[in-house]
Order: C-alpha cells, then structure tokens, then sequence
C-alpha cells in the first residue's frame, strides 16, 4: 500500500467548477488552485521555487520595468484571451524601449463564480504566449472579490529587460524630419472586440493582432540602434499614440493617409459602425520614428519579419508649435488627427 | 473598399474641383448650407473645402440629431434612467450631450442608472424581452431617417405582446426646420446670413423623397440639391448648385439618384403614418418652437408612448452661458466665433451639444479644422499615460 497522502484528494474541478471566495482565501483551496491550475500551466523553474517571490540574476546595465492591467471585455476573442493578451501587452510595453523582456509577473483578481474551465482556458493561452515569446511568468497573485464587484477575470502583469547599449528610445526624441514607420495593418484588434461583443455581431473574418513584438523590436535595432521613438498604438489607436508623441517631443506630424496600411474588412467594418481606422486599437503593432536616412534599411528588415510583412512608411515629423497631427486625405484635401475624445462612439445617421 | 472608394478617389475629385473652379464667377460669393451633419462630416475629415475655390463656403446646418434636442428633453431622458426599474435606450452619440445642472447621461450612468447604448431599436426590443421585470425605454431621436425604425419598433412590440417597452418619441422633420431658417430675420431680412443654396439630406430623402422640398424651392427661390455623403456627392452637388445659382435658378435637383427617387421610401412613410402623427409644436436647439415640426405616437400605441407612461414635466432648460450652439445651428456664426470653443468647451468637456457628436458643427471644426486657425484655440496639455 502506497503511505503517500496525496495533498488535495479531490481534483480541482475544471470542467463545471466555479471560482468561490476559498479560491482567495490563503487556506487550501487557494493552494490546490495555483498547483493545479497556474504552476500546472505555467510551469517554469523561477515559478516552481514557490516563494512569494522570483529570485534571479541580473546582468549589469539598464533595465526597464512596465505593468499594465487588463480588463477586456469579452474575455474571448477571435486572435487570442485576456491570458494570451495581458503577455503581449506587457512584452510590448518593455520592448518599445528596445529592451530584451525578460520575465513576467502576473497578478489575477477573480469574480466569484467565474468558470474554472474559462479560468483554465485564459491561463493556457497565457502559458501559450509566454512560452512563444520566450518571456516566462516567474511569480503571480491570485484575489477573489465577491461576485458582482468584477467583470469575471481582470489580469495585471509586470515585465523586466534589459536595454541593449547604445540603444536610447524615448517618446520625447522624434525631431523635425524624421520618418513615419509601422509596422503593418491598423484596427484589426478592435474591430475583432466589436464583432464579438454581446450588442454587436456581426460576422467578420478579422482576427486580433495580438502579438508579442520584441522580435521584430530586437531585429529593428540591431539594424539601426539609433532609433527615436517606438511604442504601440493600443488604445486610441495610431492617432492617439501619434499625438502623444507630438505633445512629448514638441512637435507636428503630417501623414499621407494613402500610405497607411488598414486591413479592407477593417475599412468596412468601421465604415458600417461610423468608426475610423486610425482611432481603433491594435495589439501587435508598431510605430517607429527615425532618421529619415535609417527608413529604407529599418522597411526592409522589418517586412522580412513576419510581424512587420506589411510595414509602412506613413508620414514625418516637421515643425509645429501647437503639436498638430495632419493628414493628407487620398481625396487630396487636409485635416487634423486629433485626440481621441471619450469612446469611439458610432454615429446616428 | 467596392462601391465605397469609387465616391473618394482623387482623380475624380481633382477634376470636380477644376470644373468648380472654371465655372464659380469670381465676381460673387457662393455660401452653400448643407443642412446635415453627415455632409458636414464629410466636409471635414475628406478636406473638401481645401478643394474649394477661395468664394465657396459651405455654412453648416442644423441636422445634426444630437445637437437640435433641447436641453429639456435630455434632462427628461435623465429623469427616466433614474426611475426605479428604468433601463433607458440609445443611441451613442445622445449619451455625452450636456444636459442641465453639467449632468448627461453618460454621468447619469456612472452615478448608477441603468442606461445602454444601442445599435437598433431591435436591440432595445431583444433588451426588453430579456429583462421583463424592467421597464425599458427606447430614447429615440434623429430625422426622418431614424424614424421607420423606431415604428416597426413600436409595432413589433405591439405584435409580440412586450408589455415592459416604449418609447420616449423625440423625432423631428427635417423640412419644417429648412423653411424656419428660411424664414429666419437673419436669412430674410437683416441679411446676416446670405445663404445661395441647400445640399438637401441624403439619408434623410431617401425615406422622404425630393418632392417635400419643392415647395421652399420655389418659395423662397433657392436651389436645393440632393446630395449623398460621400465626398465626391459633395462636391458634385456644389458643382450642380453653382450652376443653377449662375444661371438664375432655383429648382430641386438630385445628385443621389442612386438612393433618392421624387417619392422616397413609399413603404416606411406608410409605416411611420401608421404609428407616429404630427406634434403641433416642438422646440428646437437653435430654432426655438418650430410648429409641425416633430413626430408623437399616435393614441393608438399610447401604451408605448413613454410620456404618456412616466410623469415627464416640461422642463424649460437654457443653455450655458456664452454657448452659442443656437447661432451655429442657424449658420448665423461659425464655431470660433464662440468664446467657449477651444477653451472650456472641447470634445472631452463638451458644454454645447454642437461640440458632442462628429457631424456638430463645432467638434468637426475642433477635430478636423482647428489647423486652419491654430492662434484661436488653446493648444491641448494633457498627458497620457
């Protein structure tokens, strides 16, 4: 007869089980949850030393550190789960540095009866993306809060790297001149969101962009260190984030819209909800600001990554006091591209 | 994208602009109104008036949905989300539109009313039969062209037995609001506003037709042309009003002949007849008491007819001081003409309701024009993180 006693008895049920107020307790039900679920999933050795922290070594230089929180809704979505999401996120926030990411760390805060089978299904895409990415989850936090008081699952993860030398990018360095790139198609993470949203439904084939960029981030700069600007246009999409830019650095942009990759399903999905392209999230792109003289050689090594196939160069940096954002329309005429203010909202008629 | 790119293409739009610039006589001002805010939209983010000869302006008009609701009926529709049980209905743009006491539904929301932002009136019926022990309101606004909806609404919920639905009706008719600016003392008489010609409704006459505008036409002998959204519609209903203001006349033309017929959309002018009738008055931001101007439900469907359901007083509510969305709305001044504009009153903190959705006149000026007058608005300092 085998004297080992098995330390929970009764599996966790993921097939019809429910996240419960025990789940968050520190008692035992909390502990079968992270052994069976989280470390069962995300197993690496960092994980497995099973402290309250990640102990590693770190090598002398500089390194980056980004947190971001995720609550999207729905948690499912066509391209990807908020597990798969709140990795690429966080990747790409420390790469936009130009930094190698390292490791990860991701804290869940749960509602009460939330599915343990959906549960078990986010953290698997988010086991999937981080072993893709080869960023492991070295550490976590697990809360229940009582049903009601959360939207099912929120997820925030942390991310160290560390940046290469030589390598300096900053939102406040892009200067008169310089070039417009990204890195491919806009919206089509949002318009994968809308399509699958309760209210919405309609049919589409667009997928979610999402997708972890410090690849294609690592081929960049080892062509062109110098670099100025990168960073990801999530919310408020390319127009937001470019208008970041301008306000950091001091200075205006102009675009040419014919030369702004969007997806045509996304073009028609946003003409049929009144929406426009440029203001619609994504979640596997880039913008990259540099030398004029850098562009070609930085196009050419970015669409020889399969993340950056359809790499553009959309517009340049010129002189402007007021920190206006321009484009030049295919119809040949010009207009700002502003903030986006409150929610993209459809329009009425 | 099929059948979209064909109505934005440069080569076509270069061409237009040349044949405007061959046939506008220098010697005069060409001011053109067009009425809706879709045309005002696409005025806008297309860069139309940069193709423009230096004597063509277009004056931007009322029909905007969102911006001729009176600050009354906005404070009624708060009033409805906040009774018990209440899960009130809309569209987007209505829920960010100032309302008195700086409340809007928005903010009625995050304060805990139930208020949803709809798509259709299908989806305010699907929230209905999903929540029968809740009273849903439908909030319906906007023209002629929002109208059918909301009556195969009204019908549906009839046919189906929905006991839990209605509508608070805020429709209103596009004509009427054209003859009162017509009518205007600053159009008529006093000349403040010289306006040559209308680019009539798109959406809108698809469901009404052209006739209806034949009458103002002729009475107050300017021209109307019909025009689409599209950039291209614009421009080739600008080309078509220039011409008919050359040559002496005033007649209704139709550049939208792949939408809009002389009758319009027979079978939902039947439908709305059947549901809705004529309001004797009703106020308008901007316009004031308009008479025939809206649409009630008839005492027929009253028991889908939200004021005749809820307690709702009239509530007489005026707008921020120094806002002059009533002005804008009648072409009588330009947005930057406005102290509020740029300063306290931009998209995110709107104050008037021409700042609130994309097709008022002055949240396109602020969101797609304010390059042309940098000196005049505030530049923005915000950060993000």
């Amino acid at each position: 007869m085998s004297a080992v006693i098995k330390r929970f008895p009764v599996r966790l049920d993921t097939r019809r089980g429910t996240v419960d107020m025990t789940h968050g307790s520190g008692g035992r039900a909390m502990a079968q949850l992270i052994e069976e679920l989280f470390v069962r999933h995300l197993d690496n050795n960092l994980l497995r030393q099973g402290n309250d922290q990640a102990m590693f070594p770190v090598d002398a230089g500089r390194m980056v550190m980004s947190t971001d929180g995720h609550v999207i809704s729905p948690v499912f979505f066509p391209g990807g789960n908020i597990g798969s999401l709140s990795v690429h996120g966080t990747v790409n926030d420390v790469a936009m540095s130009g930094a190698k990411p390292l490791y990860l760390s991701a804290a869940f805060i749960l509602e009460e009866g939330f599915p343990l089978a959906d549960l078990e299904r986010v953290v698997m895409g988010m086991a999937k993306a981080a072993s893709a990415a080869g960023v492991p989850v070295v550490t976590g936090d697990t809360k229940v809060v009582e049903k009601g008081k959360g939207d099912g699952v929120f997820i925030t993860t942390t991310g160290v790297g560390v940046v290469p030398e030589g390598v300096n990018i900053s939102g406040n360095r892009a200067q008169a001149g310089d070039a417009i790139l990204v890195s491919g198609t806009l919206g089509d993470h949002g318009v994968a969101i809308m399509s699958s949203r309760e209210n919405l439904e309609f049919e589409t084939s667009i997928e979610s962009d999402s997708a972890a960029l410090h690849t294609l981030v690592a081929d960049m700069v080892n062509a062109v260190a110098d670099i100025h600007c990168l960073r990801d246009p999530t919310r408020g999409g390319l127009a937001t984030t470019l208008n970041e830019l301008a306000h950091q650095s001091g200075v205006g942009m102009t675009l040419n819209e014919d030369a702004i990759p969007v997806n045509p399903a996304v073009t028609a999905a946003c003409e049929l909800l009144g929406l426009d392209p440029l203001y619609v999230a994504n979640e596997g792109k880039l913008i990259c600001v540099c030398d004029p003289g850098d562009a070609d050689r930085l196009l050419q090594v970015m669409r020889v990554h399969p993340l950056g196939r359809d790499a553009a160069r959309i517009g340049e940096v010129v002189e402007d006091a007021h920190g206006f954002v321009t484009l030049d329309t295919s119809f040949g005429g010009s207009r700002v591209i502003d903030w986006l203010a409150g929610e993209q909202l459809p329009r009425i008629c | 994208m099929k059948y979209v790119d064909e109505f934005r293409t440069r080569e076509l739009a270069t061409t237009l602009a040349r044949a405007i610039a061959r046939e506008a006589d220098t010697g005069r001002q060409y001011n053109l109104m067009e009425f809706c805010g879709g045309h005002t939209h696409a005025i806008f983010r297309y860069g139309v008036q940069d193709l423009m000869p230096e004597n063509l302006k277009f004056v931007h008009g009322p029909g905007c949905p969102v911006c001729v609701l009176p600050i009354g009926r906005i404070d009624n529709a708060i009033q409805l989300a906040e009774a018990r049980r209440v899960i009130l209905c809309t569209y987007g743009d209505m829920l960010r539109v100032p309302a008195s006491g700086r409340k809007s539904l928005l903010k009625a929301k995050a304060s805990g009313a139930d208020v949803r932002m709809v798509y259709s009136t299908r989806d305010a019926l699907k929230i209905a039969r999903d929540n029968p022990d809740r009273e849903v309101v439908f909030f319906a606004i906007g023209f002629e062209t929002t109208t059918p909806p909301t009556a195969v609404a009204i019908k549906q919920a009839r046919a189906e037995g929905l006991k839990n639905f209605s509508v608070f009706c805020n429709h209103v008719l596009t004509p009427a609001a054209i003859q009162n600016i017509l009518e205007s003392p600053e159009v008529r008489d006093i000349g403040t506003v010289s306006i040559d010609g209308f680019l009539g409704p798109s959406h809108v006459s698809s469901i009404i037709g052209s006739q209806p505008y034949e009458f103002f036409a002729e009475e107050f002998q300017k021209p109307v042309v019909i025009a689409g959204f599209e950039p291209l519609d614009v421009m080739q209903s600008a080309l078509m009003l220039i011409r008919q203001i050359n040559e002496g006349r005033h007649e209704v033309e139709n550049e939208y002949t792949r939408v809009v017929t002389r009758e319009g959309n027979r079978k939902a002018q039947a439908l709305v007849a059947e549901v809705l009738e004529l309001r004797r008055a009703f106020e308008w931001r901007g316009l004031g008491l308009v008479p025939y101007s809206a649409l009630q439900i008839k005492s027929a469907f009253a028991d889908y007819d939200a004021e005749r359901r809820f307690d709702l007083p009239a509530i007489q509510a005026s707008d921020v001081k120094g806002c002059e969305c009533p002005s804008i709305l009648r072409g009588v001044k330009k947005p930057t003409d406005c102290k509020l504009f740029g300063t306290v009153c931009t998209p995110e903190n709107p104050m008037g309701s021409c700042m609130v959705s994309s097709e008022g006149a002055c949240a396109a000026y602020w969101s797609y024009g304010r390059m042309r007058a940098p000196d005049r608005v505030a530049v923005k300092v915000e950060s993000v993180a």
